[in-house]
């Protein structure tokens, strides 16, 4: 592609450029900038938000996040169940076999959480 | 359904996520405007590969690995925010405070 | 719909297999067996897992085809850099065995997260579509991002594990959208194609240039997302804090590995796939590679702390690979690979060295603590200023030879101002290595230790190879770079 052919992207950085500058410099002099209680409250649903007591108001002991992660990244790994079960029928025994070899990392990942105590509620 | 809709929508999400990632602090909030670039990039990829006549299935078999990989990166940016957590006993962890942003 | 299921031949990828089945045996075992007081036989496992790997990967040494339906490519370059990166995985284990018990850190880990990431590294230079490449992008930065974070007693090192996982993300969701700008501009992410379906190229000239807008902002982008893990400049920003905050022997490990796999998927990409529109990437390219040897050597000058110096002297020599990559021609990939190979092996010695003199806790890392550092320990010093001179592309260093074939390459294909660039900044970069000496011979030092600091054997051990490699390779480059020259790229198809 020659040089005269970039001019349209030259063109669009330089439009987008200006676009993106001005559109924030008008939003900062004609927006007013108020503050309210209302405002920097956390937002949950539109239910005002309680301290203590109600769920949402306290916060989560950092435990939760452990178990989310490892629960998020072994829920996602079925992800690659639904193409295999669909496909199942033409795969045959080599399916079968790949799969069991996918299920085998999971069972050394999930060996390896278990007994390094990842999944102990009490410390 | 012409495939501009599809492009248009995965370009304002893919925006919006680079400008959380440009404008929050939080660590928590920089990595959810991260996964919704990923995302962004998803629909692309499904949208091409269900409506580009050239285009396979290889779009959505990718897709399904993007969803995977970002899980695993959830996974590790999680365990690095708890790691500070518990280092810091802070949860303000979007302050990277000992080296310059 | 019936499916054809293809053939599997695992040669191509046998030893990232390796690599992983070793990683997860370990877990596996250093879980089941517990905290034990001596746990050697973790590091003797890695070795073996990575012995096997070189194995595998010389035995698909000569080969050039393409397995898994075309999704990787067996050929001289991928095995050339799957050695190597095998090597720099040695290195890093033994020096990481040595930190580990200095420091009294976990172990298992650390090696199963170097296993997993040299693993990603080689699957990146063997990767023959886009999805492969994001997928070993992935599994190795993943890696990457707990090492860094891995001195558990630092909110530094945690800090700078955060900010390099958050921008690698960051840049990662740029090539990810490259790739699916590929996909939309030619319906392929594979970079050959042939026998099973048309690749990038071949089914761009078929369509002809109705889409070559598309193509070209997706290769834009997938230059942002390799030139991050690269560390060249625009993207750079993460490097001096990662390596600042890293342990020793991962900066060292990150500074050689990250750095051969994302030029090898560079190179596949460019030099082979996108030849054809070199037209059109070349001015992009060079001017990265400008403003990297440029930045890289200017910033480093006026660093105290020595692991951000060798930082931004990691960014200096992103640049000077570029101008091999530039070329284009056979020798400037040979090139290239010789000089990521020696690049590699004289860092990491650099950073065992580092490692060795850091002390407990890893801290002792600024120039004020390497005052009189000959007179206290003659020959750490000794090797820290031979690593230094060869990165700063001394004769009879091997840092030399590679400043020598690259900008020969570019110079070969006209970018002769290239090359001049590049030996202007290499005169800058040496007066901060240069800097780095005279701290450590003319200046007395400060304050006596508390405690002296002792090189374990196997630290003790990397250092000496790296600085015989170093030697010998400065005196006597013909073999690897005759071995450089044979690991061509795969061409066909494209």
């Amino acid at each position: 592609m020659s040089l005269p052919a970039y001019l349209p992207v030259l063109f669009l950085v330089i439009l987008s450029t200006l676009f993106a500058a001005g559109s924030m410099f008008v939003a900062s002099k004609l927006s007013p900038a108020k503050w309210t209680a209302a405002k920097v409250e956390p937002y949950e649903c539109g239910i005002e938000p309680q301290e203590g007591g109600v769920p949402g108001g306290e916060r989560f002991p950092v435990k939760f996040y452990l178990l989310a992660m490892l629960f998020i990244i072994f829920d996602i790994e079925t992800v690659f169940l639904y193409p295999w079960a669909v496909a199942y029928d033409e795969l045959k025994v080599f399916g079968l076999i790949e799969m069991l070899v996918f299920v085998a990392i999971l069972v050394a990942a999930y060996v390896y959480v278990w007994r390094k105590g990842a999944l102990e509620w009490a410390e | 359904m012409p495939i501009s809709y599809f492009l248009v929508l995965s370009a304002l999400l893919f925006s919006i996520g680079v400008y959380g990632v440009l404008a929050r602090r939080h660590a928590v909030l920089v990595l959810l405007s991260i996964e919704l670039m990923l995302n962004a990039v998803n629909i692309n990829l499904v949208a091409f590969s269900a409506l580009l006549e050239k285009a396979g299935l290889d779009g959505q078999v990718f897709a399904l690995f993007v969803i995977a990989v970002a899980a695993a990166e959830v996974g590790v940016g999680l365990a690095i925010v708890i790691l500070i957590y518990r280092n810091s006993q802070d949860t303000d962890v979007g302050e990277l405070s000992l080296m310059k942003w | 719909m019936p499916l054809d299921i293809p053939a599997v031949r695992l040669t191509g990828i046998a030893p990232e297999i390796a690599l992983c089945a070793t990683a997860l045996l370990l877990l596996v075992i250093d879980a089941v067996l517990g905290e034990r007081r001596n746990r050697w036989y973790l590091p003797a496992l890695a070795s073996i897992g990575l012995g096997l790997s070189i194995y595998f990967a010389t035995e698909a040494w000569g080969t050039t085809r393409l397995e898994l339906s075309g999704m990787v490519a067996v050929d001289g370059f991928a095995s050339f850099v799957k050695i190597t990166l095998a090597v720099f995985g040695l290195l890093t284990v033994w020096l990481g065995r040595d930190f580990l018990v200095r420091e009294r850190a976990e172990e298992g880990e650390f090696y199963g997260l170097v296993l997993f990431a040299v693993a990603g590294m080689m699957l990146m230079a063997g990767a023959a579509d886009l999805i492969v490449v994001f997928l070993a992008l992935e599994t190795f930065s993943l890696a990457l991002y707990v090492l860094v974070g891995f001195r558990r007693r630092s909110l530094l090192s945690q800090e700078s594990s955060m900010k390099y996982f958050l921008l690698g993300s960051f840049s990662t969701a740029f090539f990810l959208l490259g790739i699916a700008f590929v996909y939309g501009a030619v319906g392929s992410t594979n970079l050959y194609g042939g026998e099973d379906g048309p690749g990038i190229v071949s089914s761009f000239m078929a369509t002809g240039a109705s889409d070559v807008g598309l193509l070209i902002l997706a290769m834009g982008l997938l230059i942002v997302g390799l030139g991050f893990k690269v560390a060249a400049v625009p993207f750079h920003m993460w490097t001096p804090d990662a390596y600042q905050g890293a342990p020793s022997p991962v900066t060292g490990f990150m500074a050689a590995g990250s750095k051969i796999a994302g030029f090898a998927a560079l190179l596949r990409l460019l030099d082979v796939t996108l030849y054809p529109l070199r037209e059109d990437w070349r001015p992009l390219v060079i001017g990265v590679a400008v403003l990297t040897m440029v930045v890289g050597s200017v910033l480093a000058v006026v660093q105290e702390d020595v692991k951000r110096l060798l930082a931004y002297s990691s960014i200096a020599h992103a640049g000077f690979v570029f101008t091999g990559l530039i070329a284009a021609n056979d020798r400037g990939v040979s090139g290239s690979l010789f000089y990521l190979a020696t690049y590699g092996i004289t860092v990491l010695g650099a950073f065992a060295v580092v490692a060795v003199l850091s002390g407990r806790d890893d801290e002792k890392v600024t120039l004020r603590d390497y005052r009189g550092l000959f007179y206290d320990r003659p020959l750490l010093a000794g090797a820290l200023t031979l690593f230094l001179l060869s990165l700063a592309g001394v004769p009879v260093t091997s840092g030399f030879v590679a400043k020598l074939v690259v900008f020969g390459a570019a110079i070969q294909e006209g970018y002769w101002w290239l090359a001049v660039v590049g030996m202007v900044t290499s005169a800058i970069a040496a007066f901060f290595y240069l800097k780095v000496l005279v701290v450590m011979y003319m200046q007395e030092k400060e304050t006596e230790d508390a405690e002296r600091v002792r090189s374990g054997p196997l630290s003790t051990g990397v250092i000496g190879l790296a600085a015989l490699a170093t030697i010998v390779l400065g005196l006597y480059w013909g073999p690897l770079i005759d071995v450089a020259e044979r690991a061509t790229l795969f061409f066909a198809g494209g």
